[in-house]
Order: structure tokens, then sequence, then C-alpha cells
């Protein structure tokens, strides 16, 4: 952690790592550095010194069934990346940490708590001129025993939003406001993935998750700022417990590493079905 | 692919048997380093959204300059300095379909982005990428009827 992070007031500022931290730290056997991105070609086109890559469709979902990789998928990925229990990992990709924060939120299914994300991500980075490499490194194989995933926690399946809409707890609709309204199906430039319907679950405040980040250089805005929009804004409070959605729970990923560790609140939900499973329920309501 | 103009039709049966993915995913990589935006001769800023190819994240501008013997060239502009796969397939239509009769450019599936990419792109990625060919086939659709496009 820098002095500029240690001084934006988040309630876990040890979960962000700076550039320079990672820099510093970057012949730490006891660190490995993961990049995550959507652009399946960014990695391969450099990257930062030792870092290795974890793709989300292919290292992160199951192949068939919509879901993430079970205890034995986890041991193996960890594995071939050379990470064991006690390791730092620390995350970073493009598009400000969106796949970083995605990738975050599933190794936290498997427990793996000693993990960070590099503020800024890859745009920081680059813009800061640090070294990039096109070698792609070979870590020993570990032994990796992880826990059973816990899916109780922090993720949301979608009878547990639909007692959440009933019980009236607050959600957080991270995407745009045109998604959120129901006039675009899909994020702007992106495809329709399949909702049947447009508009947003019952109840939910719309916050996209871009807020949360100073758009120059992909860092996260300081406590005081994203407690504006939170909690003075939208309304919520620490102690709420709280669920975020997006389209497949990519952005509400980020989302929920905002609100969980730079903002504290206890007890939120990442909905990864999101509104590409709402969006197509029988029989469950939405609102436009 | 019988409908490919022959330079894509070879490209596409080079990347098909290369061996594996980190394989293709390297020759991607290496087209993306050939990369030269749209020269001034061509277009000057600010670009007309006319130009802007539309579902494509990474900004991406397509224009089409008419040759003389009536077959197009594209010239492509790619805003997101972090779209490799946007300027990897910009090489790659200007490569292959450039100069190529219109009529077989205008039959281009936009789906040949899987053929090339592979299937494990995201959707959001994948819609981009197809866009750009749906711009320059839609080019050449044009050209097939009249003159002056881009």
């Amino acid at each position: 952690m820098s002095d500029d992070i240690a001084k934006r007031g988040y309630v876990d500022p040890d979960v962000l790592v700076s550039t320079a931290w990672v820099a510093e730290n970057l012949e730490s056997p006891a660190v490995r550095i993961v990049e995550s991105n959507e652009d399946p070609l960014l990695y391969p086109s450099q990257h930062i010194p030792g870092a290795v890559e974890v793709d989300w469709t292919r290292d992160l979902n199951d192949p068939i069934v919509r879901d993430y990789l079970e205890q034995d998928g986890f041991a193996a990925l960890m594995s071939r990346i050379g990470v064991t229990r006690d390791a730092t990992v620390v995350f970073y990709g493009d598009k400000n940490n969106w796949w970083a924060c995605y990738a975050f939120w599933i190794f936290q299914l498997f427990g793996h708590t000693n993990a960070k994300v590099m503020d800024g991500g890859r745009l920081k980075w680059e813009q800061e001129g640090r070294p990039m490499t096109t070698d792609v490194p070979e870590y020993e194989a570990t032994s990796y025993e992880p826990p059973v995933r816990d899916d109780t926690t922090i993720r949301a399946f979608r009878d547990q939003v639909r007692e959440h809409v009933e019980a009236e707890r607050p959600l957080v609709d991270v995407r745009s406001p045109e998604e959120y309204s129901g006039v675009r199906l899909h994020m702007e430039d992106y495809p329709n993935e399949g909702a049947l319907r447009g508009g947003h679950i019952p109840g939910a405040a719309n916050v996209p998750w871009a807020r949360a980040v100073n758009p120059d250089d992909g860092t996260f805005k300081p406590a005081d700022e994203l407690n504006a929009i939170y909690q003075k804004e939208h309304g919520l409070k620490p102690d709420d417990d709280v669920i975020a959605y997006c389209r497949i729970g990519e952005r509400s990923s980020h989302t929920w590493f905002v609100l969980k560790y730079l903002l504290g609140f206890r007890r939120v939900r990442n909905y990864d079905g999101s509104w590409t499973e709402w969006g197509n329920l029988v029989n469950v309501p939405i609102e436009k | 692919m019988t409908q490919f103009p022959e330079k894509l039709r070879r490209l596409v049966r080079l990347v098909d048997a290369m061996g594996d993915r980190a394989e293709r995913i390297q020759f991607l990589v290496d087209t993306a380093r050939r990369y030269k935006p749209a020269s001034e001769a061509i277009a000057t800023r600010p670009y007309d959204e006319l130009f802007k190819v539309p579902a494509c994240e990474s900004q991406v501008y397509a224009f089409a300059e008419e040759l003389a013997d009536g077959t197009l060239k594209f010239h492509f502009t790619v805003e997101n300095p972090q779209g490799i796969s946007a300027m990897a397939l910009a090489v790659i239509l200007d490569d292959t379909l450039s100069n190529q009769p219109v009529e077989q450019v205008a039959a281009v599936p936009s789906d040949v982005v899987y053929e090339i990419f592979g299937r494990e792109l995201s959707m959001g990625k994948s819609m981009g990428l197809m866009a750009m060919v749906s711009m320059v086939s839609n080019y050449a659709k044009k050209a097939t009827g009249s003159h002056g496009v881009g």
C-alpha cells in the first residue's frame, strides 16, 4: 500500500496496492501478479514482468454449466500458476480492473483472502511507463488445497434475490442508466446478450460501476467521494444487506469490491446471474 | 468459406492449421503490431460518427478508399490503445479484403471473426469485431451498386 492509498480513508486499504508497490515486489517469491483482461490478446502482447494470466472465460468458468470452476479446478489453476495458500495474489487488468475484480471475487469464493488489486490496473502501469515484457513466466507447480467453494457469503442466486426484493432490501444495479431504464438491453457498444426484457430488478438503485473510479488513470476514488455516491446519494448504509448486479456479474464484482473493502459494507453479495438471468426469468417482476 | 476472397481464405486456412491456441494468439499479436492508424490523407480528425464502427468498444473508425480499378482499400483507426484485438483485425481486413472484388468482400460474413480469433472471445469483444467486418462488407455492398463510399 502507498501513502496515497492510506490517505484515502478506506475501511480496508490493505486490499489495494499501488503500481509502485508492485514494481518493488516483482521479484518477491511470496507475491504472484495476476493479469485478468477481457481482451485475450492484451496479456500476450505485453504484461508486467513475472505476471501470469488468468483468463475469465477459460480459467474461471465451467465450459458446460453456467457456473464457476469447482474445488478441483481451482486447485489445478493455482497449481499451474504456482500459487500457494500463503502467497499474496495481486490482480490487475484492463477496463479499470473490471476483470481483475471479477477474478478477485472468484478467488474469494475459494477463500484466498491474501489477495489484492493493483490500483489503476494496466492503464496506470502503462501510463507511468513501467516495464512490460512478452516473456511468459514459468513457476514451479504448487500443491494447493482449496476449501469447497463458498457460495453463501458473497454470492447471490436468483431465489435469494427474489426474497431480497420481497423484503425490500437494497439492490445496486451497476449498469448504465440506459440499461437500467430499459432503453437498452445491454451496455452501450455491447450486444444484447439474450435478455428478453429491458429494465431493472424492482427497487434497485442505479449506480453505474464507473462512478467509483477516476477515469484518467483508473484509480479508485477516495472514500469520502465514494460515500457521497453510495451512502449520501443513494442511502446505502454499511450495515445493509446489499446485492449488486449488472449483466453477467463482472461489472458488479467491481462495485462489490468497492462496497465491501473500500467502504466496509459487511454484507454485500454479487448476483452473477444478473440481468441475463433476471431479464429472462418467467414470473418475476421488473421495473423500468 | 468458399465465398471468401482468396487472401482471406488463405489466412483462415493458415490460422486453422496452427497447432494450438498460443500459436494463433501470437500470430494475432504480431499482426496487431503492424497496425497503423488511417493517415490524414484518408481522414482528418475529428472523424465523422458516420465512420465509427457501431458496437465496438475499442472506438474504431473504418474508412474505404475507392481505387482506380473499382476495388476498395480499407483503413482503420483504433482509438483505444489497449484495443489489441481490434488492431489485429484492422490489419487482417486491410491485408485480405483491400483491392479484392467488391462482390466477394460484400459477401464476407461477420462471424468470420470466430474462425480468426477462435470461440473464446467474450460476447462483447466478438460483437465489436464482427461489427468491423460488417462495416467493411457494407462499404463493399454500396460499391457494388454505386461508387464513392467512405
